[in-house]
């Protein structure tokens, strides 16, 4: 703890980071340049949301880390330990009773709440770039409101595949103005951006991009009037706790093509467990 | 230098700053709530809480604009030991402090561009009263009602019409602050 500053990070750059968060929560969906800098992790293991949980977190925080839903696998529990070390906060896998979740990938099941903070790890912040690799020309596009390629390449999905194939990282539109990339969620969890009374910050740290979502902002999912929005999931229960309104991953469980579908959200399925149900493939 | 200029500051610098950053996000992300930073003490005629702001935002990369009584020699000082923003003018600005009426007029102040609208200045206004009363808010950040002892409507509505440039505005009265994003509507 004391080989390092609180939360790892010098005050000049938290300042910096800090600087880019109050922009970014004030021009929700837009994408503000910051200085990202060299974390003690490779770039694609969360470095932008390390840096943001740093800049947010104070030493009152509870802290919670999922990666893909889940607080025990490998970034999830390092990522926890880093900030353990370097800013002595309490942790913890409960959803309800942390103040900051860092998050890879998934919103929580449960419903966040007023004075909790949501930080996303993002890979690629720019919704536009697999359609237009050159940075001058997505900045272009968002200032001039072009998103007409973004349309396109919805509509190609239904010409192609007769429905809009796009599973992850569905494209929004925030308060009626920008384009964003919710980072590589589901669009099971789209519905969930909107309205939330959590604040949702989303760092990128190779692409050092900030951009955010104050509580209680409209977020839309871009869609056609004759192919509305579905967000989607596996069509089964939980296996282990029997829930049919979360998120699921398919493991599998044999080499003879057997399978199971658990809540990818492992503190909402032991909470379910906890309380007792029971899904058809409980031990 | 008076001794005095080496006081003031925040105590323990990164938990205190990170606790005041913190109030200071939540009125920025819910315009129109008040929340309390403490932990500066700067010269009169600043306030704690705008104090506070200042150590948590300015540093030597963030020019700043003292309007008014603000533009005295011990706040210089004091900004200069505690923080190493440079002193600047309205329009070479990303921070002004001051009063409502000493920082007119607004046009003044960069509101970024249209490719690039985060590069706006800040705008933290020392206020007589703060109360959640006055003007209707409306926009991201409110549920479904919020109010705010506002100085004036017009400026903020002519500013919510640059969107998404803008100016930002911190409101400080005491060690209470509240915000009011370029996104906000006032009514």
């Amino acid at each position: 703890m004391t080989d390092y500053n609180f939360a790892y990070l010098d005050e000049q750059t938290k300042r910096m980071i800090r600087r880019a968060l109050l922009k970014a929560l004030a021009i929700p969906g837009y994408q503000v340049p910051f200085a990202s800098r060299e974390m003690p992790m490779p770039y694609g293991w969360g470095t932008g949301g390390v840096q943001v949980s740093a800049a947010v977190l104070t030493p009152e925080d509870r802290f919670k880390v999922i990666d893909q839903g889940a607080d025990g696998t490998t970034n999830a529990v390092s990522i926890r330990a880093f900030f353990e070390r370097t800013a002595g906060v309490a942790t913890t896998t409960a959803t309800h009773e942390a103040s900051v979740i860092q998050t890879r990938h998934r919103i929580p099941e449960a419903p966040l709440r007023e004075g909790q903070i949501l930080v996303y790890q993002v890979p690629i912040p720019e919704p536009l770039r697999f359609l237009e690799p050159r940075e001058s020309e997505t900045r272009k596009m968002h200032e001039l409101e072009e998103y007409g390629l973004m349309h396109v390449k919805l509509y190609e999905d239904i010409a192609r595949h007769g429905h809009i194939a796009t599973s992850y990282a569905y494209p929004v539109k925030v308060e009626g103005r920008y384009v964003m990339d919710p980072s590589p969620i589901p669009k099971f969890d789209n519905p969930k951006l909107s309205n939330s009374p959590a604040i949702q910050l989303f760092g990128a740290g190779r692409e050092q991009r900030i951009y955010a979502l104050p509580p209680y902002c409209e977020v839309v999912s871009l869609d056609f009037e004759d192919h509305p929005f579905e967000p989607s999931k596996a069509d089964h229960p939980c296996g282990l706790c029997g829930a049919t309104d979360s998120y699921l991953d398919e493991v599998i469980v044999d080499d003879a093509g057997g399978r199971m579908f658990v809540c990818s959200d492992t503190d909402y399925c032991d909470t379910r467990q906890a309380a007792g149900y029971r899904g058809k493939d409980a031990a | 230098m008076q001794a005095h200029t080496l006081q003031g500051g925040f105590a323990h610098p990164p938990s205190e700053a990170a606790q005041a950053f913190r109030r200071i996000m939540e009125a920025m992300a819910r315009p129109g709530t008040i929340h309390s930073v403490t932990g500066a003490a700067p010269p009169a005629p600043l306030s704690p809480a705008s104090g506070a702001a200042l150590l948590v935002l300015c540093d030597p990369d963030t020019p700043l604009h003292l309007a008014g009584a603000a533009d005295c020699p011990a706040v210089r000082d004091w900004v200069a030991f505690h923080t190493g923003a440079p002193i600047a003018a309205p329009g070479d600005c990303l921070f002004a402090l001051g009063r409502w009426d000493e920082l007119a007029p607004l046009d003044a102040y960069p509101t970024g561009r249209a490719d690039y609208p985060d590069r706006s200045a800040t705008l933290i206004v020392e206020m007589d009263r703060l109360e959640e009363e006055g003007a209707r808010l409306r926009g991201p950040g409110i549920e479904t009602r919020a109010h705010l002892s506002l100085p004036e409507t017009g400026a903020f509505r002519a500013n919510a019409a640059l969107y998404p440039m803008g100016l930002d505005f911190l409101f400080t009265c005491g060690d209470r602050v509240a915000a009011l994003p370029r996104s906000t509507e006032v009514f």
